[in-house]
């Protein structure tokens, strides 16, 4: 389905901001938004929900924790028992740094895996560009029509009167799969 | 929604920039030829690398019996220079991490370059336990790996086991702290570059980043996440490495102390390198305008109270020994200050609690060349404490008849100097090719120009 969408270019943060709080509030379809850094605030005005990689971060810094204190007490006291300095084999507070290290580095490294896999980053991938400009001083909002209430000439205008420096109209194939 | 007004305070950077200004500014030294003071200083780095890679294949080939050390001072010169550099590694992230957790976005300015001194420091790190180990090319059996030896098992319960674990985790968080952080600028650099090499290794190297703001949510999260994984990291090496020490049973080293008081040294030693690099930086790359006499000032407010809680540190491990009663613990700490090596005590006095007080003084924080006086001398104070810690505590021991003293050989002193030249030959690539100031971040935290007629903050205050 080749569904057309609106491309609104602005030069302020405060403009993108306005302009999408206005469009949601509109009830249209807001696709993304392309900026040149984190945009604080951007996230409650389009509507997004807080991301859940913070339970992919949990779940491996505790699979760390735990798998790497169940390992240590595995060598030191199960498959060749040492004895340090008459210290318990399966003792424990000694445990407690490298399990911490491995909770920290299985955690780190699961939520940044995560955040390549859901947001598909990955090295090769070819980056569709909506303007390129956006890595540096141009913010990007891209509206879909394919809302029935969608009336072109009036969100254009809407753009504008947020201080849109431009305007366009495309085919979302050409944008890749949003 | 109300916006946080940031009116009261003076901008981030001067020069009432445009956001295009900022990329333009940052990116310029990558596309210029680089100076001549960039060639000398690369090549004074890079023949001191050469010397430091002769010297470690000597060492390597002929064993450590080349170093000073004797039965009783085992540790010495190696052990000082790694926890020197680990030290110098740890204000990185505690700019990085700590501050971005407290919301300080001065940060912005520096935390890209002084991640970047994190990674090359433990690197320098690094290097001397593997050489310290003497059959360096076994350094693998340090890891957990199923062999053919029993499967013999490393030691969990030794604190130099944790400290191979410490060390790998803070080297690898530290990478992709630094990675995911410069994943915006890649793209930046890559879509203002003109089609050729460079462009093709950007578009790699971003992993096809778009600036779409569900990916710079999602970012912003695991950006937080890795912020709060690195303050304890950070924290919890350098208490891994100061357990090296503690948990002996030398005077001198034995001390409860040691975790925070090592935790303060570092970053106090690592607030020093990052000035030294920052106020020579800022100037041979032109970015007055971003590592401004504020940035400056205040970096040099977190020196003056990490200085000050080390020598509160030292006051009170001499009070400590004083009043435990313990006559070996007072014999070493007489023997620090008035013995052999009481130049080494006290020039770590001098370069660690007396010469950053003048840093009270507003006008000598305003004073950039006073500012990099005083950072040199903490970083040579700092390598000394080390020293302190490490030989003075060793050279007389339990036995008066085993007593000895020690002196650096030529290959340990050029050991030293090849770890100066690996770190200053990767800082120097870095600055030509990577985007040294986080410019995303830079703009997301300034106060930039805004568009004609500003917004009338004034009367809604005054309503």
């Amino acid at each position: 389905m080749s569904d057309r969408i609106l491309l609104a270019t602005f030069e302020h943060e405060d403009d993108l901001l306005a302009a999408t709080r206005a469009v949601r509030q509109r009830g249209l379809k807001i696709i993304d938004a392309f900026t040149p850094f984190a945009v604080h605030g951007l996230d409650r005005a389009m509507g997004l929900r807080p991301s859940r990689l913070t339970w992919v971060c949990f779940v491996c810094g505790m699979f760390g924790a735990l798998g790497m204190l169940w390992f240590e007490n595995w060598t030191a006291s199960v498959d060749w028992a040492i004895d340090v300095g008459g210290k318990p084999w399966n003792s424990l507070p000694s445990d407690v740094p490298v399990a911490f290290e491995a909770a920290v580095l299985l955690a780190g490294f699961g939520s940044v895996f995560a955040l390549f896999l859901v947001s598909r980053l990955f090295p090769g991938k070819r980056a569709h560009v909506v303007n390129p400009r956006v890595t540096d001083d141009r913010f990007v909002l891209v509206i879909g029509e394919s809302n029935a209430a969608f009336d072109a000439a009036a969100v254009r205008q809407l753009m504008l009167d947020h201080h849109a420096v431009e305007t366009e109209e495309k085919l979302s194939s050409e944008e890749g799969d949003t | 929604m109300t916006d946080v007004d940031t009116s009261l305070r003076p901008p981030l950077i001067t020069g009432d920039k445009s956001l295009g200004d900022v990329t333009r500014d940052i990116c310029a030294p990558m596309d210029r030829r680089p100076t001549g003071l960039w060639w000398a200083a690369f090549a004074v780095s890079f023949t001191a690398l050469i010397v430091g890679v002769a010297a470690v294949w000597y060492q390597i080939a002929t064993g450590i019996g080349t170093w000073g050390l004797n039965k009783t001072v085992g540790w010495a010169f190696d052990i000082t220079n790694f926890v020197f550099w680990v030290g110098i590694g740890h204000a990185g992230t505690l700019i990085s991490a700590v501050l971005f957790l407290f919301r300080q976005r001065w940060r912005t300015a520096v935390n890209r370059s002084a991640e970047a001194m994190t990674l090359f420091a433990v690197m320098c790190a690094g290097i001397f336990p593997l050489i310290h180990m003497g059959r360096t090319w076994l350094a693998f059996w340090m890891l957990p790996y199923p062999n053919m030896r029993g499967p013999l098992w490393v030691n969990f319960k030794s604190p130099l086991l944790w400290d191979v674990f410490a060390i790998s985790t803070y080297l690898l968080i530290s990478a992709v702290f630094w990675y995911v952080g410069l994943l915006p600028d890649l793209a930046t650099v890559r879509d203002r570059s003109q089609p050729g090499w460079r462009k093709r290794i950007m578009s790699i190297l971003c992993l096809g980043w778009d600036g779409s703001a569900r990916t710079w949510h999602r970012y912003e999260t695991v950006y937080m996440l890795l912020a709060g994984l690195a303050t304890p990291l950070v924290f919890s090496v350098h208490t891994i490495v100061s357990m090296d020490f503690a948990t002996a049973v030398i005077p001198g080293w034995h001390t409860t102390i040691f975790p925070p008081y090592f935790v303060a040294g570092a970053i106090f030693s690592g607030l020093a390198m990052v000035l030294t690099l920052m106020i020579i930086a800022r100037k041979v790359m032109n970015l007055q305008d971003y590592i401004t006499p504020k940035h400056v000032d205040r970096m040099c407010k977190l020196m003056l109270s990490m200085g000050c809680i080390v020598g509160f540190a030292y006051a009170t491990e001499f009070f400590m020994a004083f009043y435990s009663g313990n006559p070996y613990e007072q014999f070493v700490f007489m023997n620090r200050a008035l013995g052999p090596f009481c130049i080494a005590y006290w020039t770590m006095v001098t370069c660690n609690v007396v010469i950053p007080q003048l840093l009270w003084s507003p006008r000598v924080r305003a004073s950039l060349p006073a500012v990099f006086v005083i950072a040199i001398f903490v970083n040579i104070g700092m390598w000394f404490e080390r020293f302190v810690i490490i030989v003075t505590s060793l050279h007389r021991d339990f036995l008066p008849s085993s007593w000895a003293s020690y002196f650096p050989s030529t290959i340990e002193i050029a050991t030293l100097v090849g770890s100066f030249g690996l770190f200053f030959t990767s800082f120097l690539i870095f600055c030509r090719i990577l985007p040294v100031i986080a410019i995303a971040e830079v703009k997301g935290a300034a106060h930039l120009k805004k568009r004609e007629p500003a917004e009338p903050a004034v009367e809604e205050r005054a309503a």
